[in-house]
């Protein structure tokens, strides 16, 4: 008996409908939101992300409702973010069904945000995104959209966050993202040997061989993957009776 | 029947109402001591904070009508916090008082292992439990926290194991109380609030 490593599908929106791209750019449209989390729920998934990556003022309204509409679907629980720089944009994406908010960019601006966030809504409903990229010998934090360095180590930012009260972190190898050869191994461990808490994995997840290292060589809690799982190139289902076989421990669908 | 739940301002009373009404179940949320004293059943669906929900229920005077019912047999559920808060008091906020409705406190979780505790684990049953009726003893639950019953008895139905043992369900009387989120734990949970709707008809 012990904690399930989770399988996340996640839904990069334009606030409205799903998208995908390769290394951040490139976007194309992948399907319902709304339509896409039923199956997700239905099949097994233990968590969902819904993310907002175009974050425009003006669009925000939107995408609220589609949070709205995709959490009225779900018997699991709901991350949401994208373009969240405040307390208030917080509220309004919890006030929505998300039960934890997400935050990349504006917390390495802005670092409180993390705290305020933890503060209101307890560090169980703060996830901290950090998008990461590997320059010489160590990992760079990469922000909008993992466009722009931070100049600034994703390892000790890491700390940095979870000491704030970020009772997540949400790792994207901006090195791997879209480009299905597996899971960044060697950053993954890295990060989650670093902190206290859940580490996610993210970016290149393509064959269920990918999430079996993750888990047993990457010491990730839980995996994150998009477009294997829009295009159904993986079931979630058939992903976990192989993770079960081969060892990982995973909750099954009935 | 019709479900009262408590509405303090936590997160995540949109996602208990709406996994009562795919039941079928009748409830309304309310913020009123009035409201909770004429009560048929309670739910208090905690999330964040411990001190954010004492202080909320002093501040909204839910404490006195909310023990009131509660002793005099009133069907309640607490989920997560809603579960904590039955104890004496909780390392969380060792200066508040809990409802002390069961004996013992809320202890945080040995730093051993990752926290928060946080996804789908599985419980190990200490006696009958009702609220578990009719579900596979390997079913996974929801869990997000990291505080916890460690030393709880009396009262406990079922454990889980994240580092330590720690109280997942408890049932004593018309007190039943569970760890996890059955809201947001797919068809087990959905199962959960099923018995606990059944117990409370």
């Amino acid at each position: 008996m012990s904690l399930a490593h989770r399988i996340i599908p996640c839904l990069d929106t334009d606030g409205e409908r799903v998208v995908k791209g390769v290394k951040f750019v490139g976007l194309r449209d992948a399907g319902d939101p709304v339509a896409l989390a039923a199956r997700y729920n239905a099949e097994g998934a233990d968590e969902l992300v819904v993310l907002d990556i175009a974050a425009s003022r003006d669009r925000r309204p939107t995408f609220l409702e589609t949070i709205r509409r995709v959490a009225a679907e779900l018997a699991i629980p709901l991350t949401a973010g994208g373009g969240i720089r405040t307390l208030e944009d917080g509220r309004a994406v919890v006030r929505a069904g998300a039960d934890k908010v997400t935050v990349n960019t504006a917390a390495v601006e802005r670092p409180e945000l993390i705290s305020e966030l933890s503060r209101e809504f307890g560090a169980q409903a703060v996830v901290l995104a950090i998008d990461a990229k590997r320059v010489d010998d160590h990992w760079d934090v990469m922000v909008r959209g993992g466009r722009e360095s931070a100049s600034q180590d994703a390892i000790e930012w890491a700390r940095m966050a979870v000491a704030r009260g970020a009772g997540e972190i949400l790792l994207t190898s901006v090195d791997r993202d879209g480009t299905q050869s597996g899971f960044d191994v060697a950053l993954t461990s890295a990060v989650s040997r670093a902190v206290t808490v859940p580490v996610i994995a993210s970016g290149g997840a393509k064959s269920p061989e990918h999430f079996a290292e993750i888990f047993q060589e990457g010491a990730a809690d839980a995996a994150l993957a998009a477009s294997i799982f829009h295009n159904e190139v993986q079931s979630i289902r058939t992903l976990k009776q192989f993770l079960a076989a081969r060892g990982v421990e995973v909750r099954l669908p009935c | 029947m019709k479900v009262t739940i408590l509405d303090y301002g936590a997160g995540n009373v949109p996602s208990v109402e709406r996994a009562l009404q795919r039941l079928g179940a009748e409830s309304h949320r309310t913020d009123s001591p009035k409201c909770i004293s004429k009560a048929e059943a309670l739910l208090l669906p905690g999330v964040g904070h411990y001190a954010a929900l004492i202080r909320a229920l002093d501040e909204k005077k839910l404490r006195a009508p909310l023990v009131d019912a509660i002793h005099r047999g009133v069907p309640f559920l607490g989920i997560c916090l809603g579960l904590q808060v039955l104890f004496k008091s909780s390392e969380e906020a060792a200066q508040l008082h809990g409802l002390n409705l069961l004996p013992g406190i809320v202890s945080a979780l040995l730093p051993t292992v990752k926290l928060p505790h946080m996804g789908w684990n599985q419980l190990a049953k200490k006696r009958e439990c009702f609220l578990l009726a009719g579900i596979d003893a390997g079913a996974y639950f929801y869990f997000a926290h990291s505080y916890a019953a460690l030393d709880s008895n009396g009262p406990t139905a079922a454990t889980c194991c994240h580092g330590a043992e720690f109280t997942a369900v408890i049932e004593q009387r018309n007190i039943y109380a569970v760890q996890f989120h059955p809201e947001k734990s797919g068809d087990s949970g959905s199962r959960v609030l099923q018995n606990f709707l059944r117990l409370a008809a």
